[in-house]
């Protein structure tokens, strides 16, 4: 199981959000179970290309995806994944 | 029903203003800090829409049925799977610039205008895509962005007699129409002129800033344009520049047609190209009464030095006498006489995106 995290930008939309863990082998696997402990949340993290949406950054551990288009990037048990969003604006 | 309530989306939130007396006070506000990119009244069903521009997590539609105070979050249009811009360029909902109630035959349904250029219709449970505008022929080669990266629609007129009969205005392409409900499409540019182009009188590729129909004769249709201002005295077919060729109404984003006379519009004129500022660092609404033979401008109560303010194409509403606009700066601006002279309602708000009555 992996542990998913996520920025506090969106607890604006998820008022209750909180780390949850997730079996998954990529991080598209993940997004795309985010909806059911977070309905519509996917919507928020990739557009509908399935592609990760150009402000919002995903680490496993302490890297950063390098499949921004299909997320496609292995994950490993006991392994950290962070959904964060990127800075823009200064 | 007086028009005493007032939607305004800003680049910071949706304000929602009601009518005191003569003045317009804000009542309360909504998605604070979210960049509100169009606001809508359905006053077929009376259900208030927001499009919200989330500079991370994408755009956002949201829907009230009961004025504002209760909002529900609607899934937003989606580009089918497969559908390509271009070679090697995936569609993906960018934008969402447009709605329109889709006519009174489907007092249900709403049409959304987004960039890169796609048109929705929704189905009760999500949005169709309109394949057949997507897929004309002039598509690929000359549609345009024009200040956005890709094409958008901002317009959808649906002809309140006929619900089967509507316009979508583009930038950058131009205007189209449909008698069928959007199974075909034909190009309405005829008489248009785009500046910009090698040939001006190109069928494809004008940039109408904003078009609307007067309710009060659809068949008369008005568009502020990048180059200059046109109106159609027969649904469409040719266009005739009603620019004024020795004052400021000319180049700007914005118009409003009067809802009971077919020969009265205003204009808020900016100037071209470069610059984009009030004309002559001055402020002023143009209306005219006669279908665009002559303008009048007007100023009381507006500045008229060091003024940079510009009127976004969705920030310029008429309904009776009763005439608002806002600004990039974050001015407001209300007139109860038609536009001849005006009141301050606050020079204190974020960039003004998008104006609505909501009556």
């Amino acid at each position: 199981m992996a542990s998913v995290h996520f920025t506090y930008a969106l607890r604006r939309f998820y008022p209750g959000l909180a780390s949850i863990e997730i079996e998954a082998d990529t991080v598209s696997e993940i997004v795309s179970q985010l909806d059911e402990s977070y309905p519509g949340m996917s919507d928020y993290i990739v557009d509908e290309r399935g592609a990760l949406r150009e402000h919002v950054n995903i680490f496993v551990n302490n890297t950063r995806i390098k499949d921004r288009q299909n997320l496609g990037d292995r994950v490993g048990k006991n392994e950290e994944v962070y959904i964060m969003q990127a800075l823009s604006g200064g | 029903m007086a028009n005493d309530t007032l939607l305004v989306g800003t680049r910071k939130g949706l304000l929602v203003y009601k009518k005191d007396g003569e003045r317009w006070r804000v009542a309360h506000d909504e998605f604070f800090g979210i960049p509100v990119s169009m606001v809508y009244f359905d006053s077929q069903n009376g259900d208030w829409w927001v499009a919200l521009d989330h500079g991370h997590w994408g755009m956002k539609l949201h829907r009230s049925s009961d004025k504002g105070r209760n909002w529900e979050e609607v899934e937003a249009p989606k580009y089918p799977e497969g559908t390509m811009i271009k070679e090697g360029v995936p569609a993906s909902l960018r934008y969402i610039w447009a709605f329109s109630a889709a006519g009174k035959d489907f007092p249900s349904k709403i049409y959304i205008g987004t960039e890169p250029g796609g048109l929705f219709e929704s189905n009760g449970e999500g949005f169709d895509f309109n394949t057949a505008l997507w897929n004309h022929p002039s598509r690929q080669d000359h549609w345009t962005g024009g200040g956005r990266d890709y094409p958008g629609i901002h317009s959808i007129v649906v002809d309140p007699r006929d619900s089967n009969h509507l316009y979508v205005g583009i930038s950058v392409a131009g205007l189209f129409e449909s008698t069928d409900r959007g199974i075909s499409w034909q190009v309405r540019n005829k008489g248009l002129r785009a500046d910009f182009l090698p040939d001006p009188h190109a069928e494809v590729g004008h940039d109408p800033h904003l078009l609307l129909s007067s309710p009060s004769n659809p068949d008369v249709l008005w568009q502020q344009n990048h180059c200059g201002i046109f109106r159609s005295t027969n649904a469409g077919q040719s266009w005739d520049d009603i620019s004024d060729p020795d004052g400021p109404a000319n180049f700007g984003f914005a118009i409003a047609v009067d809802d009971q006379d077919e020969n009265r519009a205003w204009v808020a004129p900016a100037i071209s190209d470069v610059t984009r500022v009030a004309v002559d660092k001055a402020l002023c609404i143009c209306r005219t009464d006669d279908g665009g033979k002559t303008w009048k401008d007007f100023r009381s109560g507006l500045p008229q030095e060091q003024c940079y303010d510009i009127v976004y194409r969705h920030a310029l509403v008429a309904t009776g006498d009763e005439v608002v606009f806002g600004t990039t700066t974050g001015n407001l601006y209300a007139s109860n006489d038609a536009g001849e002279t005006w009141k301050a309602v606050t020079h204190n708000l974020a960039m003004v995106y998008c104006l609505c009555f909501a009556n």
